[in-house]
């Protein structure tokens, strides 16, 4: 039996695929990787493009990824593949975007404060409306 | 006949509310079912990113990372997982109780807080209730995708690595079963990985190309998946919290109309039997 790897390519929000192979290809940050069972521990990141992995039956299944993160151990190699494109600008405007959002939530004083406000009053009014009612029997 | 009238409206609006709710039920039946699929999808991504960082913290890597270093907090972080709408029953309030407990907590420890919030309705309890908010994002859907949310984690982990956080926690719902959900507080950083007693041989990944980008890359998309997952989860609470809540809401509302039918009837006995005593007695009176 030919020597074989274990090989799971997931994605936060779903798994992509998980099986045995017997040669992996993919695009690595510092090149293209073929790995094969039994390579030495690695980690790296990977540049989007194609992830190949060559089956028991000797059929090629390939994936895209944007991007993401390759574990390999001898016998289990992992893929941890990113669902956005990223990089460090990006991620920044996003950040700033959600700083943004922050601020505008509190300066907007309009929506949800008046419904507490109106709802006070509302409150306040059916009291006094009430003793006026109590009154009026009295009297 | 006093208010037959009157009460035959009520019973029919009672009726409407009731098809509403009734509607809305379904609708959360038959969205919680995808949430929890949902669920379970982000399962094995958590599992092996969890693997790998487990197995780094085995590796001695030359560079440690900070999320892995302990330091005396004077300033924590909390990131508050909320849902965007209402009609769940109880399910945002009992989060933000725990969320106070803890925030009580820290402040009388002498800990500030910075908070980022994820959800409309946390954005609208934690700003009449105060608290420092850094970030906050909201309308997500009932499908959020992780780029949604990288930029508001990108915030507090910024603070973190510049100083002004020296601790995340995260506040979410755990879906239990359909009929319990919780609110649990876990700290995110520093990392607190499971030590596996069994891998102490010393060795060492190779590092392509170098340890500290790999390790950044990785430790911010495990941060990112532990919210990514919060989120999740806590869509998935949101559905079986309305869900029961809308089923309980049908419920009454089919007792209402009981009650108010029982009325109905005896009014309206009371004014035929009123009605024939005025005929008998007119018609003796002749």
């Amino acid at each position: 039996m030919a020597m074989t790897l274990h090989v799971d390519i997931v994605s936060a929000e779903a798994e992509i695929f998980s099986g045995t192979a017997t040669m992996v290809f993919a695009p690595a940050e510092m090149g293209e990787v073929g790995v094969a069972p039994r390579h030495a521990p690695l980690v790296t990141r990977l540049n989007p493009g194609e992830v190949r992995v060559q089956t028991q039956e000797g059929d090629e299944l390939s994936f895209f990824v944007s991007g993401g993160l390759l574990e390999v151990q001898p016998h289990v190699l992992t893929v941890l593949a990113d669902t956005a494109i990223r990089a460090d600008d990006l991620d920044e405007a996003q950040a700033q975007e959600a700083k943004a959002r922050a601020e505008k939530m509190l300066s907007d004083k309009s929506a949800d404060i008046d419904y507490a406000k109106a709802q006070a009053e509302l409150a306040q009014s059916i009291a006094q409306l009430a003793a006026i009612k109590k009154l009026r029997e009295r009297m | 006949m006093a208010g037959a009238k009157e009460i035959r409206t009520k019973i029919a609006s009672i009726k409407n509310t009731q098809k509403i709710t009734k509607a809305m039920e379904m609708v959360a039946a038959s969205k919680m079912r995808k949430a929890q699929d949902r669920m379970l999808a982000t399962r094995p991504y958590a599992q092996k990113i969890q693997n790998v960082v487990s197995h780094l913290s085995h590796a001695h890597p030359e560079y440690h990372h900070p999320y892995l270093a302990h330091r005396e907090a004077k300033r924590v972080g909390l990131v508050v997982i909320s849902t965007d709408r209402g009609l769940c029953g109880g399910l945002n309030i009992n989060l933000f109780k725990s969320v106070i407990t803890s925030m009580k907590e820290w402040d009388a420890a002498g800990l500030a807080i910075d908070l980022t919030l994820i959800g409309t309705k946390g954005n609208a309890f934690f700003k009449r209730f105060g608290g420092n908010i850094t970030a906050s994002a909201g309308n997500l859907g009932d499908a959020p995708s992780i780029v949604e949310l990288i930029g508001t984690v990108k915030v507090m982990l910024d603070a973190y690595e510049q100083g002004n956080i020296d601790r995340l926690y995260l506040a979410h719902n755990v879906f239990e079963n359909t009929m319990s959900q919780h609110p649990v507080i876990k700290q995110l950083i520093p990392v607190t990985g499971e030590v596996d007693e069994q891998l102490q041989t010393h060795w060492d990944y190779i590092y392509e190309p170098d340890s500290k980008p790999v390790m950044d890359a990785l430790m911010i998309r495990y941060i990112e998946s532990l919210v990514y997952q919060g989120v999740v989860e806590n869509i998935a609470c949101e559905q079986a919290a309305r869900m029961v809540a809308m089923k309980s809401a049908t419920d009454n509302a089919g007792n209402l109309i009981d009650e108010l039918q029982l009325i109905y009837n005896k009014a309206r006995q009371a004014a035929i039997t009123q009605e024939i005593s005025e005929i008998v007695s007119g018609a003796a009176a002749v």
